[in-house]
Order: structure tokens, then sequence, then C-alpha cells
């Protein structure tokens, strides 16, 4: 499944992952899933919650620069071998991922895995025919 | 052929390269500067066309400048006007009479060219002569000129100097310090000429690899930026030598204009050929000496490009109080600020205009802060950008190609690298709704 995912720049100082944080909890939004990407100058926060597109707006409204980017979360259990088989089938049909991450679902022994790549849909695609469950209902 | 300076150490003497101009008179030299003046603007008159105009549109005629004492009547000259009038607008002499170009760092928009002949060169070199001797050169010193060579004037000029004077020239060149300090050691340069920054970083070089020892500088000129005494006397401490000031500009020559002597208490400016005033940058009006204003010079005697009554932009004060050194030359101080905007970062002229135009050209907000300091000595450069919807990506690479091409059109466009810096939005300071563009912690 695709899903949108909320990227936003921040300076490298003190204060900034939480501000962002506080605006949206304060707004009743819920995180999934929460990593940063950071350089010496600067961080991208990347974050999956239950309603997007409020968040960008709210976002927005608070001055921040950010964007929605399409990913593809795919769901797998939570054993070993499974991330390799996926990133297996990834990479034998050459399908490059720009970054990716991890986190555990509610459900028991489940987690998930967030790609972004260059074409969602056809790595969606390209999982869900090979029997991957793409559809994750993280998001309401 | 020119005689050079001979050593005279052994009989403690004072050496000079041209003994009757730099001691001559103060009637003597008014005398000689009034007849200067006179020929000098029957030849602009009869040959530039924007200052024959300017003058005509101030009812004057060359007969109205009888002396050094008429300057004041005649209009000035600004960078404005060069820009204008680019590249042959202020050309006085034809082509095929001048022999060199050289340009001012200024990019884009500023840049100047002035043009030399063969007469132009030698009092130019001349004049850097007078400054390597005044900084103790002689026939028998090894003169390492690390200023670029080039369109800028550094390195021509001290190069010109040092052969006039007979000293053994190494046209070094800028960069590559580890050459630079191979060099200086085995062929035991005595003078070394370039921007003080630069001194400062080979001198911390020379004592980070060792080779402090092995050096046997005895005195360095330094000019193309402003340095303040506390870094003079750091550079004198850490290379063992005298460090001596030196003053010029690419419309009026060149290094040379003026230059420090043993006192270290001002430059001396050669004003039997550059005639300069300091006056009161909002009314024009001439100050007196001792007075604090911008700096303003007459070429008497250049003559393919011979500016009259050029605006610097350079806020400093004259003086003639007795120097030691026995030269009656008028001094200069330090420079104490502009009177623009523009800036000198590790001796190129840089104005904020040009980076803003760089950002707006790669589609970034123009609202940015340069961050001016010198650490050890060195400027360091920052450019603080906003990041924008626009500019924004999910993927650091693709925020870093942005990042590198912009830094290569800053490049490309001062000659200079900053560092840039992506700031969040609106978070650059703004005081009274208007930006805040140069922060410039440089103790100067």
């Amino acid at each position: 499944m695709i899903l949108d995912q909320i990227s936003v720049f921040v300076e490298n100082k003190p204060g900034a992952l939480s501000d962002v944080t506080a605006q949206l909890s304060e707004a009743g939004i819920d995180f999934k899933a929460f990593t940063v990407a950071d350089t010496a100058e600067f961080g991208i926060l990347r974050f999956i919650v239950d309603a997007p597109k409020k968040a960008l707006t709210l976002l927005k409204l608070n001055g921040w620069v950010a964007s929605l980017t399409p990913v593809v979360a795919v769901k797998m259990n939570d054993e070993p071998g499974s991330l390799a088989r996926i990133l297996k089938l990834l990479s034998d049909n050459s399908v490059q991922v720009e970054y990716m991450y991890a986190f555990v679902a509610q459900e028991e022994g489940r987690a998930y895995v967030v790609f972004r790549v260059a074409d969602p849909a056809a790595a969606a695609a390209l999982l869900e025919a090979s029997g991957f469950a793409t559809s994750a209902s993280i998001v309401r | 052929m020119p005689e050079g300076v001979r050593s005279k150490e052994r009989t403690g003497e004072l050496a000079y390269y041209q003994e009757k101009e730099e001691l001559m008179s103060r009637d003597e030299m008014t005398a000689l500067q009034s007849e200067r003046l006179v020929k000098q603007v029957a030849h602009v008159y009869a040959n530039v066309a924007p200052y024959r105009k300017k003058m005509q549109d101030a009812g004057l005629e060359p007969g109205d400048v009888k002396g050094i004492e008429d300057l004041h009547k005649l209009p000035f000259t600004t960078k404005d006007d060069l820009k204008e009038a680019y590249p042959y607008g202020y050309l006085a002499l034809p082509l095929s009479q001048c022999v060199r170009i050289q340009s001012t760092s200024g990019t884009t928009g500023r840049r100047v060219v002035a043009f030399y002949t063969q007469h132009d060169i030698d009092l130019w070199d001349s004049c850097c002569a007078r400054s390597i001797a005044a900084a103790g050169g002689t026939n028998e010193d090894v003169v390492h000129v690390s200023y670029g060579y080039g369109l800028f004037t550094g390195g021509p000029g001290l190069n010109g100097g040092s052969h006039l004077v007979g000293s053994l020239t190494l046209p070094m060149s800028s960069g590559n310090t580890e050459r630079q300090l191979q060099f200086m050691t085995d062929l035991e340069s005595t003078i070394l000429c370039c921007t003080p920054s630069y001194a400062a970083f080979l001198g911390e070089s020379a004592h980070d690899t060792g080779v402090i020892d092995k050096i046997k500088l005895k005195a360095g000129i330094f000019g193309a930026e402003a340095w303040s005494e506390e870094m003079r006397r750091d550079i004198e401490k850490s290379l063992g030598i005298k460090a001596y000031d030196i003053y010029g500009l690419t419309e009026i020559s060149g290094p040379g204009v003026s230059f420090e002597c043993s006192e270290q208490t001002g430059m001396h400016v050669c004003e039997d050929h550059f005639y300069p005033e300091i006056i009161d940058p909002a009314t024009g009006a001439v100050l007196p000496e001792e007075s604090k204003g911008e700096l303003v010079f007459t070429c008497l005697t250049k003559q393919a490009f011979p500016l009259l009554r050029y605006r610097t932009r350079d806020i400093t004060m004259l003086t003639r109080a007795q120097c030691s050194c026995g030269r009656t030359l008028v001094k200069m101080k330090r420079l104490m600020g502009r009177t623009d905007d523009m800036l000198i970062i590790r001796g190129v002229n840089v104005f904020p205009s040009q980076i803003e135009t760089v950002l707006i050209n790669s589609g970034y907000p123009a609202n940015y802060q340069i961050i001016l300091d010198r650490v050890n000595h060195t400027d360091t450069f920052e450019v603080q950008v906003e990041m924008t919807d626009e500019m924004f990506s999910d993927e650091v690479r693709v925020i870093e190609q942005k990042e590198k091409a912009l830094l290569a059109a800053l490049k490309s466009m001062l000659g200079i690298s900053p560092k840039v810096k992506l700031a969040a939005p609106r978070s650059i300071t703004r005081s009274e709704g208007k930006a805040v563009r140069v922060i410039d912690k440089r103790k100067i």
C-alpha cells in the first residue's frame, strides 16, 4: 500500500524536533512511525501519521517547510529473513531504494517496513504480485 | 637601466628607491604636483569624452585649473561612472599605445578594466619599488611574491617593483602552501609579499610542518585587505619578521599607491603620481588634514587611464606629521572602513548584491545573511539561505545537490567560495522590517 509520508526541513538546533511533534500532538495527530535523516548542517524529519493532509496543512500554517511523499509500506512477519527477502526481490527487479525505515505494528508479531522508491505504484504492484501484503490499515 | 637599491646595511643608512621624490620639500612637491595636474587636465579634456562633458557641464575649461589648489573645482569620478563607460569610455590614448590591461576583483557588472602604457607600468613598478625599499629590500634580497598573478594587480605590481630594486624575484603567485614553504626555505626568501591572511596562514603552516627554523624572511609587505595592529604583531611574531602595510587599487594603478615605512604608523602616498584628498562623503567637501573621510585620488602622471578625483569609498585620514624614516610624502592612516557596502573577504571585493543575484537566479529567496569572522587570521565566509518549499526534498541527496549547485554559482560570481548554510524559513533576523544582510565579526 502507498502511504503519504510527511517530510519536514529542520535546522540542527535544539528544540526543532520537539516543536514539530508538539504542534502535531496538540492537534490530536497520532504518529505511527518517525525517522530523522541528518547531515552536519540540517535534518529532514520523516514520519507517518494517521492524518497526513491535516498534518501538512498545520505544519505549513506554522511556517515549516514540509512536503508529502508517497512511500510503499510493506507488512512482514517480525522474524529473521523477512526484510532480506523483500530487499532481494526489489534488488532483483532493479528497484532502487532511496531510503527505508521499519516500525513494529500494534498487531502481535508483525512489523512494517517503509520504502522510498522512484515509482511507488510499480514497487507496490511488484511486492503484491510476489505475495507480500502491502495493504496495511495503519492510516485511517 | 635602473640602478636598483644597494644594501647599506654596513653603513646603517636608510635606503630609498627614489630619494629625490620621496624626500622632496613641501614647496617643491606642490610645484611638481601643480605642473603635472595642469598637463593632466589638458590631456584628459582633449581625450576623454566623459571628462570633457563633466567639465563643460560644470562650466570649466582646462585653463581654469592653474595648480593643485584648483583641483577641488573638478568633478568627481565614481565606480558607477567607470561601469557605465565600460570598457573604453575613460581610455585617454589609442589602444595601440597601451601595453597592458588589469582588472578589479569585483565581478560581473562591477568590473573595471584599467589600461596601461609602458610609462604607466613603469611608474606603477617604481611605486612598488619604493615600498620594497621602505621594507628594507635591496639587491641582496629574495622577494617572494605570493599575490595572485593575472588580472589582479597584486602579483604583477610587486613583481615589477622587485625587479627595479634589483632583488631576486620569486613569482610564486597564490596557493599551494607546501610549494610556497619549500621555495621559501630552499631559496631563502627574505621578503614575503601577499595578503595578511595568507601570511598568517603561511606562518602557521611553517610552524606545523616544523620548517619555521629554516625560514630566512626578514620582512613582509601585506595588503589587499584590511588588517588590525594585533594581526600585524601576530604575523611578525609567527614569522619572525617586520610586517609592512601596502595600499592600492586597480583604478589608480595597483599596489604601491601608498606604502608603509619602518615607523609603521601609516602609509606614505606616492603623491607625486597620485594626489590624495579626504572628502566628506555626503557633501563632497574637501576636509583638512587629520580629518576622517573618504579617500579620493587624482592620477597626475598616468597616461592611458588617468582618473581625476576618483572616489575610492575607503575611509581614512591624511597626516603630514614628520616621519622618522625621513620621507616627506603625506601619510594615510590604516583603512577605517568603507562608504559603501563592499566587503573585502580574503582580499577579494564582494558586494552583497552579487550574492543576492546568484540566489535569485538559483531559485532561492533573496532573504539571506552573510556571516564573516576571522579564525586564525583567516576570513571565514558563510552565506545563510532560507529553505523554501520549492528547494526542499525529502531526500538529503537532492538537497545537497542543489546546495552544491548554489555553491558553484556563488564561487563563479564572487571568485571565492563561501560556506552555504540552509536555514529554516523566516529564521533570518530582521530589524525594523529590514533584513540585516551582513554580520561582520572580524576585528579590524
